[in-house]
């Protein structure tokens, strides 16, 4: 088939011939971190834009801390114990509305469909995915800590629940955005994500608590050393499971 | 370009296409026809490595699915009623995050002539939200040429669309058959279908019943062709 190039419907900037072919090519390989890259950037823009993410996410943290300041009226000690569990929560809580949410704006308008036409593997677009989530859940969480060191008079800005904290973050967004890319498709999407997502994430969960508890109460990295490298694995397994079966998952 | 053969789809215990075959040569514009429910659009979400079928064989570009997928993607270019684009951000933008993903090179003049074509230049900058149904539907083609794609895929794309706009819209459509491209269109709109397309299949319980073309056709009209279809 030969293109009239005088059309201004063909790509009179791309090359002839072999050249168009080769262009081809590379299209068909795909690049994988371009395409990464321009879901990243897409998701920060267009969140950029409609705050609609970020400000649901922010707004549901805040209120479950200060829900939390009124319904535990403890002394400062009790109030330490609790700060990793009551930190966790609504993370926890909050991710899964950034998660919902950032799979549902792709399905609304058949966007999905539009990603999933590129001509690259598809676990290009998990991951882009993954990183934008990251990038929301990250934020809120930097905004989240000092109104908690705040209200709760404690200091959070230990360098080791700040590495715990992204380390529990990647976990449960990698798992969650796996998890919402399935619900997504469904009529009980609201509802699903959270029923399949928190018994998957309880280990990651668990684990940031007590590494996150641990870190707070100034126990030897030995004693925490545990939930920490089950973090690592948690994050690592489930990356690498989520690059197997994103395709089969997201393909009818 | 395209072939298919024996192609059954099911979901569950539900079968949808059954034992579907069906051939396109270059450059034609083959016009898909039936009713609600004949499994038009799993078909064209099959060709485009959306789904995956369950038996059969599907060629695109000599490209089997689903096993070169990727290379079938390369060369396609799918446009349905949904416009899969993105209200938050600008025409320009759409097209740019499109053009990073299909990994075009140069793609700012590529963006610049793709937007003229569909009449959308002194748009760019405006967000796709505040875009009328038409205009959203004509960045979607847009979107869709991005590429160059060999294969054009057309999923009711006149839905939602006012006179106006399905009249810019058969311009659009015949410019991209004008140049050569291969396209399938599946389409309720009979009279829009007969204005275009180079063949008429007629997609009715999971396989092609009656085939036929505006030269077979003068005798009878397309209506007629469509309902004995339908009745057979």
């Amino acid at each position: 088939m030969t293109a009239d190039r005088t059309n201004p419907l063909s790509s009179r900037s791309l090359p002839e011939g072999d050249e168009r072919e080769r262009v081809r090519f590379r299209a068909s390989s795909g690049n994988f971190i371009k395409a990464v890259s321009a879901v990243l950037w897409k998701d920060v823009q267009a969140e950029f834009r409609s705050r609609e993410l970020f400000s649901a996410m922010l707004v549901f943290s805040l209120l479950i801390i200060l829900i939390f300041n009124f319904a535990l009226e403890l002394d400062i000690r009790t109030r330490q114990s609790v700060t990793s569990g009551v930190l966790w929560a609504t993370f926890a809580f909050a991710g899964t509305l950034g998660l919902n949410r950032s799979m549902a704006i792709e399905k609304d308008r058949g966007c999905i469909d539009g990603l999933l036409l590129a001509p690259v593997d598809r676990s290009a677009i998990y991951f882009g995915k993954v990183l934008s989530n990251l990038v929301f859940m990250l934020i809120v969480e930097a905004v989240v800590l000092p109104v908690y060191s705040v209200l709760y008079n404690i200091n959070l800005f230990q360098p080791g629940l700040l590495i715990v904290i992204l380390l529990g973050s990647i976990g449960y967004v990698a798992v969650g955005t796996l998890l919402a890319a399935m619900s997504v498709q469904t009529r009980m999407r609201d509802i699903l994500l959270p029923i399949l997502l928190f018994p998957v994430a309880i280990p990651v969960l668990l684990a940031a608590v007590k590494a996150s508890g641990g870190i707070l109460a100034g126990v030897p990295y030995e004693e925490i050393q545990f939930p920490i490298n089950l973090l690592i694995a948690y994050d690592l397994i489930f990356i690498a499971v989520a690059f197997m079966t994103f395709e089969n998952i997201v393909e009818e | 370009m395209i072939t298919v053969k024996k192609l059954v789809k099911r979901f569950g215990f539900k079968t949808i296409l059954r034992g579907l075959d069906f051939e396109v040569q270059p450059g034609e514009f083959v016009a898909l026809l039936g009713p609600n429910g004949a499994g038009k659009t799993t078909f064209l979400r099959i060709l485009a490595s959306l789904s995956r079928p369950s038996i059969g064989e599907v060629k695109v570009a000599g490209y089997g699915l689903p096993q070169e997928a990727a290379q079938v993607r390369a060369r396609l270019g799918v446009v349905s009623h949904l416009p899969l684009l993105y209200g938050d951000l600008s025409a320009d933008e759409n097209l740019r995050f499109y053009a990073r993903m299909y990994n075009i090179p140069n793609y700012e003049l590529r963006i610049t002539e793709v937007l003229e074509m569909v009449g959308l230049e002194n748009r760019r900058r405006d967000l796709v939200r505040t875009f009328s149904r038409g205009m959203q539907q004509r960045l979607a083609i847009g979107r869709a040429v991005l590429h160059d794609p060999d294969v054009m895929l057309f999923d009711e794309p006149y839905t939602g669309l006012d006179q106006d706009a399905s009249s810019m819209l058969d311009e659009v459509l015949k410019t991209v058959a004008a140049q050569g491209r291969t396209v399938v269109m599946t389409s309720h709109d009979l009279a829009r279908a007969e204005g275009l397309a180079t063949r008429f299949d007629v997609l009715s319980r999971g396989v092609i019943t009656a085939s036929t073309t505006p030269k077979q056709l003068k005798k009878s009209n397309l209506l007629a062709f469509y309902k004995q279809a339908l009745a057979a």
